[in-house]
């Protein structure tokens, strides 16, 4: 019972000196996308409970990757728990859906999407999205601009024929374009097949000098096994849909020399001291893997520990003009987040402006190889 | 399009066309004795390669617990039948023994696979686990509604599919395998790399083809199935039990579809999921054989996977499309031309 005084009493005296942050965040930890969204939600497990003298509360719901509920939740979150900003959802559909509610409660929202959609055009709704994942444009500009400079002048592309493999397809023609890099052939198959021998002939009677295989998990190993037992010699480039574990067990030595753009995070111990995103990245390394055990760490996470680092360094200077909890606080929040400059996270440095709501230079993503069967980065960027 | 491709996309299909000719022939002979389409038949060769692969990477496999736990639902079945004055005490001691194979088996898999066996134990093990597992499902789920309509067993063979594909997800993962080759041997002939693995498929699909082709030509045991599947009520007249035949048949088609899942988990990475689209795949083959003949689904089954083999390389993005198209213009030419009989 003394106890219970106690913490009221305190919670009492509390409260005026500090203030009470609500973050509120929707995520994908269960269905088709909780690959994801698991990673996320371990992540903001991890994080301080207080910051600057202010003390937060974190409400993390789940929306079963299902569009619909990932609004439910977010209008939930506005308001009936009136958070002063909302971290999620996972993916760009359900993210798309959630910004007429953040806007609508005049809510930060920080999306841990994909597509350049969701910040894009920027309007009055947007004004209140932010995103931490790179754009998907901006990986392929990369693996573009890698190909480039590595002397690739024609380029095949087998993916998988859903939505992962034409998204990758048509970002990858785009940037291909730009980059001078001619596009030979575009194949398609589905993730359960057990033979793309036809795809890969047609791929190497166009002969190209690298294939880029657009899937993600062990299904991506099949391709570059095919491509290898009939003799193709060029380079063989993956998508970021392959880094985890599984894909180098069931990949074993036929994925060796393969490169995949990544966020330097996956790499982090072998980048160079003066990289921006390594500090970051150690820090988020030896938080996330203390608790969930070596090699446990996702690009996925760091998504979600990029979007605790803009929280973190805008938070205090958002409670110095209002108080947390009020609609002032709310629009001083994302004045800051706007603001943010030469903030260093996991995936780069945070340089936002009103019309740039991720905020990462074009050269932030990593170029990744596989060597010894494991992860070994290349360089920065595709510049 | 030269003579080199058109030779690999040959081989391609061929290799294909085995793997389908044995989830047909499976499919044939389910349907044939117990008029059950039997859905799931494509989940048999996913269990039984990541059962196989789970022995090879010294894991024991979720399906030797699953056995297990199918032999005490049944011996517990029968205790509650006999209690009830259903069954004799002779079911009771045959489903004790079945549980005391099965933990055999599940003891062998757990003193031995920790650290990972060598194939060629790794093999008759996949296949103790595996087979059980047939004859269960049999009696869990179809042998109480033997008599039932084709479109009832149906229904339920397809719930029993999703049951299976769920079970899988849990069993295995998300994440599929790949097991090594039983044999690392390839050579070239002119374009064409032949894999000694490549040939096993063909070799053993075209075995399991005639070895059923004179089990229900020539012997007894053969007869007395057909028998049951022209008229139940007829062969238990004159003394052939229905029930046993459809254990024995489904024992066979675990047998069957798990040692497809051996053969081609070299070839493929094979995921909890895999065997849906190549049972779908034998469905069709065994549709171009009437679900009656085994020579003619093989060839059925030829036709498919050549089919899927040219159609992947003209407009990969529509082959299976293409490859299940195939089945309406066989249903046209079959109900015209065919026989027709009333359901009884």
């Amino acid at each position: 019972m003394w106890k219970i005084c106690l913490a009221v009493v305190l919670a009492a005296l509390a409260s005026p000196a500090f203030g009470q942050v609500k973050l509120g965040a929707t995520l994908s930890t269960t269905g088709p996308a909780a690959s994801l969204g698991i990673p996320e939600r371990n992540t903001l497990q991890l994080l301080p409970k207080s910051i600057g003298g202010l003390s937060i509360e974190w409400i993390v719901l789940d929306d079963a990757s299902d569009t619909t509920a990932a609004r439910k939740n977010a209008e939930k979150l506005t308001s009936e728990d009136r958070v002063d900003a909302i971290v999620g959802s996972s993916t760009t559909p359900n993210s798309l859906a959630m910004i007429e509610v953040a806007s609508g409660a005049q809510t930060p929202m920080i999306s841990l999407g994909a597509s350049a959609r969701i910040v894009d055009p920027m309007d009055a709704q947007r004004r209140w999205v932010f995103k931490t994942p790179y754009h998907d444009s901006m990986i392929a500009e990369t693996v573009a601009r890698h190909m480039t400079a590595t002397g690739v002048k024609t380029l095949a592309y087998i993916g998988f024929n859903d939505a992962y493999g034409e998204g990758w397809g048509t970002e990858l023609q785009k940037a291909a374009e730009r980059n001078g890099v001619s596009m030979s052939a575009w194949e398609k198959y589905n993730r359960t097949d057990t033979s793309v021998t036809a795809q890969v002939l047609k791929v190497m009677t166009s002969s190209p000098d690298a294939v880029l295989i657009g899937a993600s998990g062990t299904p991506a190993v099949l391709p570059q096994v095919t491509l290898r037992e009939r003799g193709y010699k060029g380079k063989i480039y993956q998508t970021s849909g392959v880094i985890n574990n599984d894909f180098l067990r069931v990949g074993a030595k036929n994925v060796e020399g393969t490169l995949l753009p990544s966020g330097p995070v996956i790499v982090v111990e072998q980048l160079p001291d003066d990289h921006p995103a390594k500090a970051s990245g150690l820090e988020y390394k030896k938080l996330y893997e203390g608790t969930y055990g070596p090699n446990s760490l996702s690009t996925f996470g760091a998504n979600a520990y990029d979007a605790w680092l803009l929280l973190k360094s805008a938070l205090p200077k958002a409670a110095a003009k209002a108080k947390p909890g009020t609609p002032e606080f709310r629009q001083a929040l994302r004045e800051e987040i706007e603001r943010t400059a030469n903030l260093p996270a996991t995936h780069g440095v945070f340089n936002m402006s009103a019309q740039d709501h991720l905020g990462f230079a074009a050269d932030s993503p990593a170029m990744i190889t596989i060597r010894n069967g494991t992860w070994a980065f290349v360089k920065a960027g595709g510049s | 399009m030269n003579t080199d491709i058109v030779l690999i996309l040959a081989q391609d299909g061929l290799v294909n066309a085995a793997v389908y000719a044995l989830a047909a022939i499976a499919i044939v002979l389910v349907y044939a004795v117990t008029r059950i389409v039997f859905v799931p038949q494509g989940e048999f060769v996913a269990y039984g390669a990541l059962t196989f692969a789970g022995l090879l990477s010294g894991v024991v496999p979720t399906t030797a617990w699953l056995m297990l736990g199918g032999a005490i639902a049944i011996c517990v079945i029968d205790v509650w039948k006999a209690y009830r004055g259903g069954v004799t005490s002779k079911a009771i001691v045959k489903s004790l023994a079945g549980i005391f194979y099965a933990l055999a088996v599940v003891f062998v898999a757990w003193r031995f696979a920790p650290g990972g066996m060598s194939q060629v134990l790794a093999i008759p093990l996949t296949l103790a686990i595996m087979i059980p597992l047939g004859p269960q499902i049999y009696r869990l789920a179809f042998e109480p509604l033997a008599g039932a309509s084709v479109l009832m067993l149906l229904i339920v063979a397809t719930a029993v599919h999703f049951v299976m594909v769920g079970v899988g997800l849990l069993a295995f993962g998300a994440e599929g395998s790949r097991n090594p080759p039983v044999a690392d041997f390839s050579m070239t002939l002119g374009p064409v790399l032949v894999t000694a693995q490549s040939i096993w498929v063909i070799v053993a699909s075209l075995a399991a083809i005639v070895a059923l082709w004179l089990f229900f030509g020539l012997t007894l045991r053969g007869r007395a199935l057909r028998a049951v599947a022209v008229n139940r009520v007829g062969a238990k007249l004159v003394g052939i039990r229905g029930k046993h035949a459809g254990r024995l048949t489904f024992a066979l088609a675990a047998g069957i579809g798990t040692t497809c899942g051996i053969l081609i988990s070299p070839v493929t990475t094979i995921y909890y999921d895999t065997g849906f689209l190549i049972g779908l795949k034998g469905f069709v083959a065994a549709i171009i054989g009437g679900l009656a003949s085994y020579p003619l689904a093989a060839a059925g089954a030829l036709l498919v996977g050549i089919l899927e083999s040219y159609s992947s390389f003209w407009a990969s993005a529509y082959k299976e499309v293409i490859v299940f198209t195939l089945i309406i213009p066989v249903l046209l030419c079959r109900s015209l031309r065919g026989i027709h009989f009333e359901e009884e």
